[in-house]
C-alpha cells in the first residue's frame, strides 16, 4: 500500500481541494449573455464592424473621394459591390467611411454623455440632502426640453464641426445616465458592506474607489451600450437635414440623404446605407438589452 | 390631485421657459456671422442700414430685453429674410400644417399601436404576439428618414398607388402621416402589450374573471385603464419625438409645414424666425407634457402629488 493511498483511507485529501469556483458578477453576466442569440449576433456584427471600420483605409476597394465620371449611378456589380454615386464615387467605400463616422461620433458622445451623467448622479448622490433635491430636480426639468433644437441652432450659427456635434449630443443624453448613478450610489451607500468598511477606517475616497465605482459599473455599461444607438440615429437625423458631418465627410445620413434624391432611378444608393445603418442600430440595441437581463437577471423584461 | 398642484406645476414652466429664451437668444447673437453677411455686394451704407431697420445696432442688453417685452406681448418680431412678413404671419402659415399632420401621425400611432398591442396581449407568445411585437422591433430600429423614403419606394414609386410628395389632397397625407407615426405605434404597441399582461395577472382581474364576465369586457373596463398607465406616461416623450420627426417628415415628403421653415430658416440664419419657431416648438412641448401628467394623475389613483 503505498503512502499516497494511505494517506488517502484516512480521509486526508492528497491535494488541496480545488476552491469552489467562484462565480464573479462578470463571469455570471457573460454566461447569461451567451445564451441570448440575438444579443450574441449582435454582438458579433458590431466586432465585425469594428474591425472592418479600424482597417478600413486598408480594406476599402476604392479611395473615398476618387471619382468615375464615366461609371456614374452604376448598378450593383462584382466591382462596385453597391454600386456608384451620382459622381462615380463606389458606393460600397463611402458607406464603410460613412459608418465609421457614425459609429465614432455615436461613441464619443456616448462617452461625454456618461461622464457628465455620472459625475453629476455620483454628486447628487453621494452629497445627499438638500442639494441631492435641487440636482435632481434641475434634472427633471431639463427632462422636458428637446435638446434637439438647440443642438440644430448650435449647429447652425457655430459652423458644423464633428467635436461640436459629438459633445452637443453627448450633452442630450445626460439626464438619464445621471438618474441611474445617483440610485445606485444612494442604494449603495446604505449597504452593509460599506457601513463594514466605514467602521473599519477606510478612507472615503477608497470606499468610492472600490465599492462604489465598480459596484454601479454595470447599469453604467448597460445604459452606455443603450445610449450609442440613440446618438448614432441623432447624428444622422442632423446629418440627413444637412446639419450634421459636412462634406468632404460623410455619415451614414449623409448618405441616405443622397440616397433620396435619386432613389427613384439608383434605388441601392438608398437601400445599402439604410441598411448599414439599420444593422447597426439593431445589433447595438440587442446587444444594449441583452447586457441589460445579463447583469440584471431579476430586472424587468418587458 | 388638487389645483395646487397645477398651478406649481405651470408656474415651474414660466422660469424655465425663460431660461430657454435667454440661452437661445444669446446663442444665435453670438455665433460669428449675422443674417445679412451672406449675401453678396452689400455696401456697409446698405448694412448698416439693415442692421438699424432691425434694431441689430443696439446694445446686445437692449436688444435682449425688447424682445422679451415683444414676446410677453406675444409679438416675434419681423423676419431678417422675407421682406414685410412677421413672424407670427409666417407661423400663421405653416404651423396649421405641421399640426394637422402630427395629429394624423398621431392617430395612427395610437391606433395602431393600441390594436397590435391589444392583440398580442390576448394570447401572449402566439403568432398573434410574435407577428406584431416583430413589426415593432422594426418600427423602433429603423429611423424615420429610413422609413419615409422606402415607404415613398414601395408605394409611390413601385406602385404609384400614392404621390411622392406634396400636400395637397388626402391622399398626399397617408404617407407623412404613417411615416411620423410608425415608430410611435411600435412602441405604444409594446407599452400595451406589456401593460395590459401585468394587469392580467392582477386579483381584481381574477375576480372579474371568477364572476363570469367576458373577456372582451374585462379588456375594455377592467384592464385598459391601469394597463394603460405606461402608454400615457409614454406620450410625453412621443408628443415631443412627433414634433422633432416632423422636421425629417416634413424635408421628405417636401410639406410646407413649421419644421421644414425651421430647417430653412436656421440655414438662412433669419434670427428671429429661428428664435420663434424654436420658442414655439418648446413652448408646445411643455403644455404637451403638462396635459399628460394631468392625464396620469387621473387615471392613477395612487399618484398622489403634493
Amino acid at each position: 500500500m503505498s503512502r499516497a493511498s494511505a494517506i488517502q483511507t484516512i480521509g486526508i485529501p492528497l491535494q488541496p481541494e480545488p476552491a469552489p469556483k467562484g462565480h464573479s458578477l462578470w463571469g455570471d453576466a457573460f454566461l447569461r449573455l451567451r445564451k441570448n442569440k440575438l444579443a450574441v449576433t449582435g454582438l458579433l456584427f458590431l466586432l465585425v464592424e469594428c474591425a472592418v471600420f479600424a482597417f478600413t483605409p486598408w480594406v476599402a476597394p476604392y479611395g473615398f473621394e476618387t471619382q468615375d465620371l464615366s461609371n456614374t449611378l452604376a448598378a450593383p456589380s462584382a466591382l462596385h459591390w453597391f454600386g456608384t454615386d451620382t459622381l462615380g464615387r463606389d458606393l460600397f467605400t463611402r458607406v464603410l467611411y460613412g459608418g465609421r463616422i457614425s459609429l465614432l461620433v455615436g461613441v464619443l458622445a456616448s462617452l461625454v454623455s456618461v461622464l457628465i451623467g455620472v459625475l453629476y448622479g455620483a454628486t447628487a448622490g453621494f452629497i445627499g440632502g438638500k442639494l441631492d433635491s435641487l440636482m435632481m430636480r434641475v434634472v427633471d426639468v431639463l427632462y422636458a426640453l428637446p435638446f434637439i433644437f438647440l443642438v440644430i441652432i448650435l449647429m447652425v450659427y457655430f459652423g458644423r464641426n464633428i467635436v461640436l456635434l459629438f459633445i452637443a449630443l453627448g450633452f442630450t443624453q445626460w439626464l438619464t445616465m445621471a438618474r441611474i448613478v445617483r440610485g445606485q450610489v444612494i442604494s449603495l451607500r446604505q449597504k452593509e458592506y460599506v457601513d463594514a468598511a466605514r467602521t473599519m477606517g477606510v478612507t472615503q475616497f477608497r470606499i468610492v474607489l472600490r465599492h462604489l465605482i465598480p459596484n454601479s459599473l454595470g447599469p453604467v455599461i448597460v445604459y452606455l451600450t443603450l445610449t450609442v444607438p440613440t446618438v448614432v440615429l441623432e447624428e444622422a437625423f442632423l446629418s440627413f437635414l444637412g446639419l450634421g458631418v459636412q462634406a468632404p465627410m460623410a455619415s451614414l445620413g449623409t448618405l441616405i440623404s443622397g440616397g433620396v434624391e435619386v432613389m427613384e432611378i439608383a434605388p441601392w444608393l438608398l437601400l445599402f446605407p439604410a441598411a448599414a445603418l439599420s444593422l447597426t442600430l439593431f445589433s447595438l440595441n440587442f446587444l444594449g438589452d441583452g447586457l441589460r437581463d445579463a447583469l440584471d437577471p431579476k430586472g424587468a423584461k418587458d | 390631485m388638487g389645483l395646487g398642484y397645477l398651478v406649481k406645476r405651470l408656474a415651474v414652466m414660466v422660469p424655465v421657459f425663460l431660461l430657454v429664451v435667454t440661452l437661445v437668444f444669446f446663442m444665435i447673437r453670438f455665433a460669428p456671422g449675422g443674417p445679412f453677411s451672406g449675401e453678396r455686394n452689400v455696401s456697409p451704407e446698405i448694412l448698416r442700414n439693415l442692421n438699424a431697420k432691425y434694431h441689430l445696432d443696439k446694445p446686445l442688453m437692449e436688444q435682449y430685453f425688447s424682445y422679451l417685452s415683444d414676446l410677453s406681448r406675444g409679438d416675434l418680431g419681423p423676419s431678417f429674410k422675407y421682406a414685410n412678413r412677421t413672424v407670427n404671419q409666417l407661423i400663421a402659415e405653416s404651423f396649421p400644417v405641421s399640426l394637422e399632420l402630427g395629429a394624423i401621425a398621431l392617430m395612427w400611432a395610437l391606433a395602431i399601436g393600441l390594436f397590435a398591442g391589444g392583440i398580442a396581449s390576448m394570447k401572449p407568445n402566439s403568432f398573434w404576439d410574435y407577428v406584431p411585437m416583430s413589426f415593432s422591433i422594426l418600427g423602433i430600429c429603423l429611423p424615420t428618414f429610413v422609413i419615409g423614403p422606402l415607404l415613398v419606394l414601395v408605394f409611390a414609386v413601385w406602385l404609384e398607388w400614392l404621390p411622392v410628395a406634396g400636400w395637397n389632397s388626402w391622399e398626399d397625407r397617408i404617407l407623412p402621416s404613417l411615416t411620423l407615426g410608425f415608430a410611435y405605434a411600435a412602441f405604444i404597441s409594446r407599452l400595451t402589450r406589456g401593460g395590459l399582461l401585468e394587469i392580467r395577472n392582477q386579483d381584481f382581474i381574477r375576480t372579474a374573471r371568477a364572476k363570469g364576465l367576458s373577456e372582451t369586457r374585462i379588456l375594455v373596463v377592467h384592464s385598459l385603464r391601469g394597463g394603460l398607465l405606461p402608454v400615457v406616461s409614454y406620450m410625453g416623450p412621443a408628443l415631443a419625438g412627433i414634433v422633432s420627426g416632423a422636421l425629417v417628415t416634413e424635408t421628405i415628403f417636401n410639406i410646407p409645414g413649421l419644421g421644414r421653415f425651421f430647417i430653412q430658416s436656421a440655414v438662412n440664419r433669419d434670427y428671429t424666425v429661428v428664435m420663434g419657431t424654436a420658442l414655439l416648438y418648446f413652448a408646445l412641448i411643455f403644455v404637451c407634457n403638462f396635459f399628460v401628467d394631468v392625464a396620469y394623475a387621473l387615471l392613477d389613483p395612487r399618484v398622489k402629488y403634493e
